[in-house]
């Protein structure tokens, strides 16, 4: 059982497993073969002759036959065994190199190998710095005179042991025969300059932070051990895969197909802002740009994903989608990455906002799930988290993938911009104008400035609140509209005869009241009521969206039934769930309400179908929408009273008194 | 006790089944090899890439380096106890943050940019406000019970860490308490990276595993194995199905997500050297990986094949990093100096 530290430990335990000296080991076994390794001479010094030494060119010579390299790779290879302390120089030992000319080198004996077995004491060293401290005094270097004065006070407690040891050994040393107490003496000097080195050198026994858990260690093979394994073994057994090859086909056409976006592969337009020091490739790739780059639109094609993931893409989808009337799955996602990624003291909150504009029935908002996911979504907003609108979050977004991104590339939005796209030309820069470049350099703004643009674009188009995507029974919160999705276009529907929108004037209303922001839809509401007997003509923008008018008029006609604006606003407005001091739970609309009548009109004209069966087609409401508009719009251009009401034509059933 | 052995004989004979039945499936679906698919791919050639500039300011070691969002900043951290974030446009150093704790690991930068979050031996993670007049911690997040060796945020509410005590943990930064703890692995946790799609991430360790994780649910889904000693760098390919892993057995390693195996092996005689890092390029293609001898080694990811390197280190490269523009890659060494090239 492996006990575990839970003190904090700011030295933890374990070496690092160093694999490469492994591999180090291999080839140096290799080289020592008497046959195939290095040729080896004996060396002549003074009167002894030492044997087995090599030259820097032999070992660089067969290090690049054995390895297939060129000489420079082979130098690196062979000075990496040489900074390991598996060869050492002969001649200027303190520099750890291959030199390629007849420098003398010499194996390192495997006792001083640098192996993981122990670690390299102090003790050890202290040992060697007195043991040549009693041989000559005044040999140690300046470094290692302050190494052995830092260790005599570190150690003073065990000094005597320590010269005790060295003495022994200097005396072992002196009964050895002279070559090999010079050979040991070279190699064990050898040793300490690799794991000691001098100030200013670059150890390669320098492994950083040790490990906490022991590499050696084995984890015991108790009875759970082997069922955790069985049990993960037999799920990943049964987890479907994927043929390698049509993976690997994955991976190859991806990096195809992005070769010409990667700077490294390819020039990028108009120039690389770290090889000119022009920014001009940044300023153009902005994330709120007006007009993209062809690149940048080339890579809206590549996948949805890259469309969505680009706000400037986002911006032209969105556009398309107002245009086909079902902006509300973009605003739905949008709304969701939004739960998700945010705070959570807001979540409970979004979550109920997304749910009453999306979800809810009668939602002005509301997007087309199968029964199945809905069921699901609804029932876990009761206890509502950050990840609570993932199945409804995907469903949409395999919606837009399948059936909205194939129509927004043919789409004339989609072709429109991609002729105003702008392919810059290439920069052609004299040294002197680089120079001029690299002394103009200048900050880029701060992400949070970046960010606090957003924000205010964001809530100038909340301001312009696009009607026609809104139900004007509810109250659209400032914060809502960023998420139905209002062009920032600046909208040629919103109809100069209502002007009312600019100001935030509060209503009488008994909803408004209650609620802390006043809805543009209602003060529409009452605008529209207050003028509803005067000029219906007024009423029809010219040239403008037929189902505004539709709206208006409806309302009317709403009116003229004898409903009061209140009563009927207070039934009507979802809202009210909330004014009427239910709980912080979110409860969908119940059977038992009052306001179902006139629901199941405005459920008509707002294409809410909850039993549809869930085999049923993905867009059904929208070519439906779209065969009354063709309708009413070939009716409408007769006159201006002959307006007719969406649900007049299709449900004449639902017509209450 | 002879009962015991017995049982424990039974089981892992077991287990050797269930492996053997797990490696048949893989080999069923092993239809197609990565030399195979990229033979017909042109080769990219020799990449030479130069120096355009090298950043001076750390005093010791650098140990982790991000890139932020905008592609511009970046954020270092050395042991000398600092925390530094440039703009590496102008080289202007913006911000230093001073940390508690010398012995960084790791240094994080949060997509919006208001935050930074560092880590190492003091075992916790630190996150700070570098939008303040001047960096202010925001919170200290402490519950790991081994060294810190890599963090990644989310959001500006969420974070990601792996440590040395095995666990990768994902923490609420607004309560400062963890929501999920990843357990699993047997070796001390060295890096982990977050798929393009946030809804899973990878993570490397000392026993030579790389394991993909589920965010939500807090499970292992795959695991991989095929290195022989510590992975220390771990990195999504582009498309979100494919994983890189630089090891210190000296290779880096691709493994296959769907088809769950190990589709490719980056390794060379010559190269004796443990991986501590690596970034891959936009599209994919290249690897960018640091290893002990100095260098950045560029491999072609489809054909395996080393083509470039990155020399002018004095020091081992103890970072790498390639911005979310993919415009160059920067390098980090312990020879304090960041080098950015293109």
């Amino acid at each position: 059982m492996t006990i575990r530290n839970t003190l904090r430990d700011h030295g933890q335990r374990y070496r690092p497993r160093m694999a490469c000296l492994k591999k180090a080991e291999k080839v140096m076994l290799e080289m020592q073969d008497p046959k195939t390794g290095v040729k080896s001479q004996p060396q002549r010094l003074v009167i002894t002759t030492i044997p087995h030494a090599i030259t820097g060119e032999d070992i660089i010579a067969w290090l690049a036959d054995r390895l297939q390299v060129d000489t420079q790779e082979a130098r690196n290879f062979g000075s990496m065994l040489v900074a390991l302390g598996y060869i050492y120089p002969l001649q200027d030992h303190k520099r750890l190199v291959i030199k390629p000319d007849a420098s003398l080198y010499r194996f390192q004996t495997p006792y001083f190998w640098p192996t993981q077995q122990w670690p390299v004491e102090d003790t050890d060293y202290a040992i060697y710095l007195a043991k040549r401290n009693i041989r000559k005094k005044g040999i140690l270097e300046l470094h290692e005179q302050e190494q052995y004065n830092r260790l005599h006070k570190w150690m003073n407690h065990k000094w005597d042991f320590i010269v005790m040891q060295a003495k022994e050994q200097y005396r072992a040393a002196k009964e050895r025969k002279k070559p090999d107490r010079v050979v040991f003496e070279c190699q064990e000097r050898a040793y300490w300059v690799v794991h000691r080195p001098p100030p200013g050198t670059v150890s390669a026994m320098d492994y950083g932070l040790d490990r906490r858990i022991d590499p050696n260690a084995e984890e015991t093979k108790t009875p759970d051990f082997y069922e955790r394994i069985m049990i993960f073994t037999q799920q990943s057994i049964m987890r479907p895969r994927v043929k390698s090859s049509v993976s690997i086909g994955a991976m190859v056409k991806y990096c195809a197909t992005y070769s010409s976006h990667d700077p490294f592969l390819s020039k990028c337009l108009p120039s690389n802002p770290w090889l000119t020091d022009d920014v001009t490739y940044w300023t153009l790739n902005m994330p709120n740009v007006e007009i993209p780059t062809t690149m940048r639109v080339e890579r809206w094609t590549f996948s949805f994903g890259e469309l969505l993931s680009d706000p400037r893409g986002r911006n032209d989808f969105r556009l398309f989608l107002k245009k086909e009337f079902s902006g509300e799955n973009l605003a739905f996602w949008e709304s969701c990455e939004d739960l998700k990624w945010g705070t959570a003291a807001t979540m409970s909150e979004k979550a109920e906002q997304i749910y009453k504009t999306f979800l809810a029935r009668g939602a002005p908002r509301w997007i087309n799930i199968d029964g199945k996911t809905m069921e699901i979504t609804l029932k876990s907003l009761k206890h509502p988290h950050r990840y609570v609108l993932d199945a409804a979050q995907t469903h949409i977004y395999m919606l837009m993938k399948k059936d909205s991104y194939g129509r927004y590339m043919k789409s004339p939005v989609f072709k429109d911009t991609l002729k105003k796209a702008i392919c810059p030309d290439e920069h052609k820069f004299s040294d002197a104008q680089l120079e001029q470049n690299a002394k103009n350099r200048r900050p880029s703004l701060s992400p949070i400035v970046l960010r606090q643009l957003e924000l205010e674009q964001k809530a100038k188009m909340a301001a312009n609140v696009d009607i026609t995507q809104l139900c004007r029974f509810t109250t659209p919160v400032p914060h809502l509209a960023v998420y139905s999705g209002i062009s920032d276009f600046p909208s040629a529907n919103a109809s100069p005869s209502l002007p009312f929108l600019a100001h935030t004037t509060a209503c009488p209303s008994p909803i408004s009241v209650a609620l802390d922001s006043t809805s543009a839809s209602e003060r529409r509401a009452e605008a529209n009521e207050g003028e509803a007997e005067g000029n219906p003509a007024a009423r029809v923008p010219a040239g403008g969206n037929v189902s505004k008018s539709r709206m208006a008029l409806s309302l009317r006609r709403l009116l003229k039934r004898g409903c009061t604006p209140s009563t009927m606003f207070a039934s009507l407005s979802p809202k009210c769930h909330s004014a009427a001091g239910t709980s912080s739970r979110i409860q969908p609309i119940g059977p038992d309400q009052p306001s179902q009548a006139p629901p199941r009109r405005i459920a008509n004209f707002f294409q809410i179908k909850v039993d549809i069966p869930p085999e049923c087609r993905i867009y059904p409401i929208e070519s439906e929408d779209e065969d009354e508009e063709t309708r009413a719009a070939s009716r409408g251009g007769v006159g201006a009273k002959e307006i007719i009401c969406p649900w007049e034509s299709l449900t004449p059933q639902n017509e209450t008194g | 006790m002879a009962a015991e052995k017995a049982e424990i004989d039974a089981l892992k004979k077991e287990c050797d089944g269930l492996r053997t039945k797990i490696e048949a499936a893989r080999k069923a679906v092993n239809d197609g090899s990565m030399s195979a698919a990229a033979g017909g791919v042109a080769s990219v050639g020799r990449v030479q890439l130069k120096n355009r500039k090298t950043l001076k300011g750390h005093l010791a070691k650098i140990y982790s380096l991000h890139w932020a969002a905008d592609s511009r900043q970046m954020v270092s951290a050395s042991q000398d106890g600092k925390l530094l974030i440039w703009d590496c446009f102008t080289g202007n150093k913006l911000v230093a943050v001073p940390l508690k704790s010398a012995w960084v690991m790791s240094v994080a930068f949060a997509p919006s940019g208001n935050l930074v979050a560092s880590g190492g031996l003091d075992n916790m993670c630190t996150v700070y406000n570098i939008k303040a007049a001047s960096p202010k911690t925001l919170r200290e997040l402490d519950a790991h019970t081994g060294y810190l060796s890599c963090c990644r945020f989310l959001s500006d509410s969420e974070i990601l860490t792996a440590s040395g005590d095995t666990t990768c943990c994902l923490w609420d930064l607004e309560t400062g308490k963890q929501k999920t703890v990843f357990t699993n692995h047997i070796g001390d946790c060295m890096s982990l990276a977050l798929s393009p799609d946030q809804n899973t991430f990878i993570s490397g360790a000392c026993d030579s595993l790389a394991k993909l994780w589920d965010l939500r649910e807090g499970t292992c889904k795959q695991t991989f194995s095929g290195h022989t000693s510590d992975i220390n760098a771990i990195a999504f390919f582009p498309n979100g199905h494919a994983i890189v892993t630089g090891s210190d057995d000296c290779s880096c390693k691709m493994y296959d997500l769907r088809s769950d195996q190990e589709v490719i092996g980056y390794q060379d005689s010559s190269l004796n050297a443990g991986v501590t890092s690596l970034a891959l390029s936009n599209s994919g293609r290249l690897i960018f990986a640091g290893y002990d001898d100095f260098n950045c080694h560029i491999w072609d990811t489809l054909k395996g094949e080393k083509v470039g390197v990155l020399s002018g280190h004095d020091n081992r490269v103890s970072c790498t990093g390639v911005p979310e523009d993919g415009m160059g890659v920067c390098t980090g060494s312990w020879d304090s100096f960041l080098k950015l090239w293109n």
